[in-house]
């Protein structure tokens, strides 16, 4: 599902956050992404997302090649992932309702069918009770599983969170990690870059881990 | 299929519709400055459009002068006043000529005597200076400056007469001044059209960058730059379009401020003339005006910062 072969990625400040990184993630598959910060975990999401493009080697995902995909098509190929942020990412002038139903209103869905959708999508979070509010009425915990909602609410095939549980206590943070793993069991390939090590070890997925720019083996499982 | 096809075509006028409400909901909710924005696009349109006004009746003034345009022949002395007759009838069984008015030097000197009030002077002289006249209508519907010139020439040329003068010189030099002014008011309407463009697309500007991290967030979750742009597009659509109703009331306030010191002046020139303001044609084309150069300011600001915001 995503494939990533002798990626390197350098930024015009000839800093090289990625050298030579592989790695591959199958279908439905959930794993961690471990390291510290500055290791290279959020660019490695970001070429994932097409937030930026690999300065060389080759990164597919569901079958396509991201250098080969033109700007026009980004749009497009980002509604196939579901992105969960550490914080948050909401629009704050307007309700949990309308936040969650934005990536279906921005593929023009049918306004009946955007209603049962991000009604479903709520409920699966635990916060249908609370549509009409607004994020900032909101805590933390609440907010991020909004975030959550948005991002699976038109069902994609991939999830990719950065840090989702960052600001979170220990307690919300299994919560949330929990949520993902629902998604994961019908079929979602999840991928989430955290450095809470104590959490990842608690749970029996897979865990890539970089340090550098490149995988470290002995610490990946 | 048919069906797939109608529900596409819906739901993009949905979508539309959508967009263009919610940017105007967008201005209701911020009324001090979608206020001033609307008053200095209309300002910037009513200006050019109250000159056009102004021209467009200077016009209309100098074309009925223009159907009193005459000739004046100014005959020789020496000719019998059936030769006068003969060649006063000759001449108005002209197509050019709408109608004749025979004036005997007699006649002239009266008049002159009447309206100068120097006919003491008059009577000092030996002999009546003044020529006979024929006054001459010109057939004006049908006939352009170059055939008037045409028939002044053949009219000069005919051997009774001394002189053949059209008084319409003054009128012409009008005409000219009033192409230097159509020539000012294009170049004015055109800068103050630049304004609104730029006017417009500032606010533009200043919105885009005022939503940057909703950009962020819909560019996030998949949004095409053509979603991102259409609500700002509407935003420069509603600009545009209150901008020309507002500069069409801004007119319509200042005709009744000078209808009726303008009155006033007709009546001493005991002219019926009516000051026109072609209030339904600016009515169509000050919206329209405003609403095309609304987009326009919007289209290109929008697509000058669209582009430079990405997530990152």
């Amino acid at each position: 599902m995503i494939q990533f072969t002798d990626v390197y990625k350098r930024y015009p400040s000839r800093y090289e956050a990625l050298s030579g990184l592989s790695f591959h993630l199958k279908e439905a598959e959930m794993a961690f992404l471990t390291g510290h910060s500055g290791a290279g975990k959020s660019t490695l999401l970001k070429l994932i997302a097409l937030i930026e493009r690999s300065t060389h080697g080759q990164v597919l995902v569901n079958g396509q090649n991201l250098s080969r995909l033109s700007k026009g098509k980004v749009p497009y190929y980002r509604r196939q992932i579901g992105l969960v942020f550490q914080d948050h990412n909401l629009l704050h002038d307007r309700t949990v309702f309308d936040n969650v139903a934005l990536p279906l209103v921005i593929e023009g869905e049918e306004h009946r069918e955007i209603g049962r959708r991000v009604r479903a999508s709520l409920d699966k979070v635990g916060l249908l009770s609370k549509e009409r509010s607004l994020p900032i009425a909101l805590s933390g915990g609440e907010q991020q599983r909004v975030g959550i909602a948005r991002a699976v609410v038109n069902r994609p095939p991939i999830l990719l969170a950065d840090e989702p549980t960052g600001n979170l206590d220990p307690d919300l943070s299994r919560d949330i990690m929990q949520l993902f793993e629902q998604f994961n069991q019908v079929g979602v390939t999840v991928f989430i870059a955290t450095h809470d090590l104590d959490l990842v070890q608690s749970m029996p997925h897979r865990q890539i881990a970089i340090q550098n720019g490149r995988i470290d083996s002995r610490m990946s499982l | 299929m048919k069906k797939r096809f109608s529900f596409y075509i819906g739901s993009y006028l949905l979508r539309h519709l959508q967009s263009m409400l919610f940017s105007l909901g967008r201005l209701w909710r911020q009324p001090f400055s979608t206020f001033l924005t609307i008053g200095v696009i209309g300002i910037a349109l009513a200006l050019p459009a109250g000159l056009f006004v102004l021209l467009q009746n200077i016009n209309n003034l100098s074309n009925q002068w223009d159907d009193a345009s005459q000739i004046s022949l100014f005959l020789k002395q020496d000719l019998h006043e059936n030769q006068i007759k003969q060649l006063n009838i000759y001449i108005s069984s002209w197509p050019q000529v709408a109608e004749t008015n025979y004036q005997t030097a007699e006649q002239s000197l009266d008049e002159f005597r009447e309206l100068s009030g120097l006919g003491h002077l008059l009577d000092t002289l030996p002999d009546n200076p003044l020529p006979p006249v024929i006054t001459l209508y010109p057939q004006n519907e049908n006939l352009s400056a170059d055939d008037i010139r045409a028939l002044l020439e053949k009219l000069a040329a005919l051997p009774e007469v001394v002189q053949a003068q059209l008084d319409m010189e003054w009128l012409q030099r009008l005409r000219s001044i009033n192409k230097v002014l159509a020539r000012g008011v294009s170049l004015l309407a055109l800068l103050l059209s630049l304004s609104v463009v730029l006017v417009i697309g500032n606010t533009i500007r200043l919105a885009i960058l005022n939503c940057q991290s909703e950009i962020k967030i819909m560019k996030l979750v998949g949004a095409t730059n053509r979603f991102i742009r259409r609500p700002f597009l509407y935003t420069g659509f509603w600009y545009g379009l209150l901008g020309g109703i507002f500069a069409w009331c801004t007119l319509l306030f200042a005709m009744s401020m000078l209808a009726s010191p303008i009155n006033a002046l007709t009546i001493q020139y005991a002219s019926d003339y009516q000051l026109r303001w072609f209030a339904g044609a600016l009515l169509l084309y000050l919206p329209l005006t405003g609403l095309f150069i609304g987009v326009l300011g919007a289209w290109i600001a929008v697509g000058r910062h669209l582009n430079s915001i990405e997530p990152n």
